[in-house]
């Protein structure tokens, strides 16, 4: 059996995040931990975008409400001392896909520009939502007091040990997003995307399973924004701002939409770019600007595309 | 009743800047179906030029009036390095290019004029109130800013509905190849289209400047209110266009003057001061809710599209 240049890649790509944390190490630079850390919450978040987007054909501008809500619920069950994260992640995931319910309610009934701008103005009102809610820090949000607690288990005050656990989780999403795609479930969303009269002719309801997608891949950044909570260890209401949105869809787009593996690299690119160019000049906006419309005009298959051909 | 009657026209006044804007955004769309995030850029660069410009020359009417064709510019240079290409290419395409465009225009505008929020002053003549009736006195500027907005829709209705140029616009609208076909030079004309919502941003931006902080991001806080203005009045329809901004202008103003003291008659004073200014800066997207719910394709859907 041939083994295929995307195999390759992939498991090359997850020996090299599994050799992060030594590596940092041996150089004494902890900060490489953080970093791919911070990418791999970001992968989860985009990946889970892709199911939707890429898949689903539902461009939703407000992937970044349910980063918010992951992580505002982390952080208030922290506030008044609850620090079991069993829990708190779990009612992270269970408050994203709720809320993903009722945006996706309304918003899946509409298409194509419509459901762009009602994705867009419900993230922006949890980022108003967020603002107001002076308990919390209002918009300057507020410090985690603890990180989350897994009765021994697992300590994630411990770089490492963290690290481990995102980038298990990572292999997990990948791992179920990859069967959920080839499923049944996978092929109707895919057939509404390509042609919604069609599917709805051989007897789908395609507005269901597209709801359903939606409130899974909602559901799944929810528990990135958790993760996004303990990682800064800081809660602000910039989680859920547009802009944040904007970044996770070019991280789907510049790794290579309906892929699932190219926004977990677009995550990793764009925030090692990000990261690079920052310790370049302040205004390294000016550079990403121009590079995200060269990237939507001239390389549209992504980056992912362009090392696994075969796919 | 004379503060309800103030805090409507402030709304009218909101309102009116939100049909300048959703005017260009709806005209762009429903001509080149091109979604443009970058219109909020428009109007950031309209109200940076405008303060630029009047301090230039130390006039504050001279400034406003050379930034005007100035934004019309900007607009026209954007349409052709980067937009041109964007109109055969699908949604996701479109505002992630314009995404980008934003991200630029913010930062270049940090660079040229820094992050803090500028102020613009206003000449004296412009910076009083005046009575409008007993017992009432309006600010002026305020009142000038609903004068020039009428004025605009006025001009906008009349070029779209008996000029020449109004004549291509609704024919593009609903056909592009055919109005191509017949002679008319369509590239042309979208870059005219473009540049006219350009222009109405910049004017949008421009009045905004004396009311409102100049600083880099300002563009995008009004589009999305805007966004809002279209979905509930439909896509590619000026009159939607109208109804919307008057309905989410005077919602949103008057939901934040007045939402905290009703709350308060009827939950407890402090009950209401926590409750009051968050649900009022998320009325007009439930109001948008409320709306798709019954009316998915707004309240004045466009025939054929």
């Amino acid at each position: 059996m041939a083994i295929s240049r995307r195999a390759i890649v992939l498991a090359a790509g997850a020996v090299l995040l599994a050799l992060v944390p030594p590596v940092a190490g041996l150089l004494n630079q902890p900060f490489y931990v953080d970093l791919f850390r911070r990418m791999m919450i970001f992968a989860i978040a985009a990946l889970s975008l892709d199911l939707i987007l890429g898949y689903g054909g539902m461009v939703s501008f407000g992937h970044a409400a349910y980063l918010g809500i992951g992580a505002y619920a982390v952080g208030i069950f922290a506030f008044y001392g609850v620090d079991n994260g069993f829990l708190q992640w779990s009612v992270a995931i269970a408050a994203s896909a709720a809320a993903a319910l009722v945006i996706g309610v309304i918003s899946i009934r509409t298409s194509g520009v419509y459901f762009i701008m009602i994705t867009l103005a419900f993230t922006q009102m949890l980022y108003y939502l967020g603002i107001s809610l002076e308990t919390y820090g209002g918009d300057n949000g507020m410090p985690l007091k603890t990180r989350s607690q897994f009765a021994g288990l697992v300590d994630l005050r411990n770089a490492s040990a963290f690290y481990y656990v995102v980038l298990a989780l990572l292999l997990l999403f990948l791992v179920l997003g990859r069967r959920l795609v080839a499923a049944r479930f996978g092929m109707v969303i895919r057939s509404a995307r390509s042609n919604e009269p069609r599917a709805r002719a051989i007897g789908f309801s395609p507005f269901r399973y597209k709801l359903a997608a939606f409130v899974l891949a909602g559901g799944a950044c929810g528990l990135a924004g958790a993760l996004l909570a303990n990682q800064t260890e800081y809660l602000t209401p910039d989680f859920m701002h547009w802009t944040r949105s904007g970044e996770i869809m070019f991280m789907v787009i510049l790794g290579g939409m309906r892929t699932l593996f190219g926004p977990v690299l677009g995550a990793v690119v764009l925030l090692g770019l990000e990261d690079v160019l920052s310790a370049l000049t302040e205004h390294w906006q000016i550079i990403l600007g121009p590079f995200l419309v060269v990237v939507v005009l001239f390389a549209k298959r992504g980056l992912f595309g362009l090392v696994s051909r075969d796919g | 009743m004379l503060l309800v009657l103030e805090q409507g026209l402030n709304g009218l006044q909101y309102g009116v800047m939100l049909f300048l804007m959703a005017a260009g955004l709806t005209l762009v769309f429903g001509i080149m179906n091109l979604v443009n995030l970058a219109h909020g850029s428009l109007y950031m660069v309209g109200a940076y030029l405008a303060t630029a410009f009047a301090r230039w020359t130390g006039s504050f009417v001279l400034g406003a009036l050379l930034a005007l064709p100035a934004t019309l510019l900007v607009g026209v240079v954007v349409e052709v390095i980067a937009l041109r290409t964007l109109y055969e290419r699908d949604h996701l395409d479109q505002v992630l290019a314009t995404f980008g465009l934003i991200l630029f225009f913010n930062e270049l505008v940090a660079i040229v004029w820094g992050r803090a929020a500028i102020y613009t002053s206003l000449p004296l003549s412009l910076s009083g109130s005046f009575v409008l009736l007993p017992g009432l006195r309006y600010p002026t500027y305020r009142a000038l800013v609903i004068l020039v907005g009428v004025a605009a829709a006025v001009f906008l209705y009349v070029l779209v509905t008996s000029t020449r140029l109004g004549m291509l616009i609704r024919a593009g609208a609903s056909n592009r190849t055919m109005v191509a076909a017949l002679g008319v030079n369509i590239r042309r004309l979208y870059t005219l289209v473009f540049g006219l919502g350009a222009a109405l941003a910049g004017l949008a931006g421009l009045m905004a400047g004396p009311i409102y902080a100049v600083q880099p991001g300002m563009g995008e806080q009004i589009l999305i209110q805007v966004f809002v203005v279209i979905i509930i009045g439909g896509i590619g329809s000026i009159r939607g266009a109208v109804a919307g901004a008057m309905v989410v202008g005077m919602v949103d103003t008057l939901g934040r003057a007045f939402l905290r003291p009703t709350l308060s008659t009827i939950v407890s004073p402090a009950a209401a001061d926590k409750a009051g200014p968050a649900l009022a800066s998320m009325l007009i997207y439930l109001m948008m809710a409320a709306v798709l719910f019954f009316r998915p394709q707004g309240l004045f859907p466009t025939r054929g599209r």
